[in-house]
């Protein structure tokens, strides 16, 4: 069989990114980002299972700086995949799939979810009375 | 020119073997996380900054308890299915893929049920 006239996918480094393109590569980046943040999410259940010592080394943990940080990209990782998710869905049942769709729902997801993240993080801190 | 055979023709399952059931759970899971992760959201909100009982009582409610362990069995199939797309569309070496494909899955399997222990145990009160 003949391979090696068999259309490529595009080269990363070749062509200008583009909104689409883009979102498409942080649609797999946050899923990364959020299946290594699973881990998080198991700590945290673990030490609750394992007793009142290792809780609070995870509550050390996760109140440190670097905790926050993680947590604050892990929340605009989670925000960014659900709208992006949903856009993607649309798109399997076939809607949105235009050049201008495609673009319009693009700014879209960008902008709701860096909104829900910062909605989230000033509910967050407001709860705990930080704010 | 047709070279496909009636039975696999009927099966549908195509060279793949498994027809487009990756596909179609990899929506599903994403679909029953969009309530999911929604509601675990407002639920870790509102226990930021919870001490050990406060935490161990806020689990072992059975609404809570019950899903989080859908969650977390949602969550972790979703996940092995993106990250499993992701290396075959990216690793060359087939041994690489293999070997990446085997630890992501057991990492999956083993994590999700190290979490689901947890949910149980707390929501059964040992510790």
């Amino acid at each position: 069989m003949r391979t090696e006239n068999r259309p490529l996918s595009p080269h990363l480094q070749i062509y200008k990114p583009q909104l689409t393109s883009v979102l498409s590569i942080m649609h797999r980046l946050t899923g990364i980002g959020l299946a290594v943040g699973t881990l998080i999410l198991v700590w945290w259940l673990f030490s609750i299972a394992l007793g009142p010592q290792y809780y609070n080394d995870f509550h050390w943990f996760i109140s440190s700086i670097v905790g926050r940080l993680f947590l604050f990209a892990w929340t605009f990782s989670f925000t960014f995949h659900l709208a992006n998710g949903i856009r993607h869905l649309c798109w399997d049942a076939g809607w949105g799939l235009d050049i201008s769709k495609a673009y319009k729902t693009g700014w879209l997801t960008l902008i709701v979810s860096v909104v829900l993240t910062f909605v989230i993080w000033i509910v967050g801190y407001y709860l705990i009375g930080g704010i | 020119m047709n070279l496909r055979s009636p039975l696999g023709k009927a099966r549908g399952l195509g060279t793949a073997k498994s027809g487009t059931n990756h596909w179609w759970v990899q929506r599903l899971t994403a679909i029953g996380l969009i309530p999911l992760s929604i509601w675990f959201i407002i639920e870790i909100l509102l226990a930021v900054g919870n001490d050990y009982n406060e935490a161990k009582e806020f689990i072992s409610q059975p609404f809570t308890a019950i899903l989080l362990i859908l969650f977390i069995v949602l969550t972790f199939h979703h996940a092995q299915l993106g990250l499993q797309v992701v290396v075959e569309d990216y690793v060359k070496r087939k041994s690489f893929e293999i070997g990446l494909l085997i630890v992501i899955k057991g990492a999956a399997i083993l994590l999700s049920l190290t979490a689901l222990f947890a949910v149980l145990s707390i929501a059964f009160g040992g510790a």
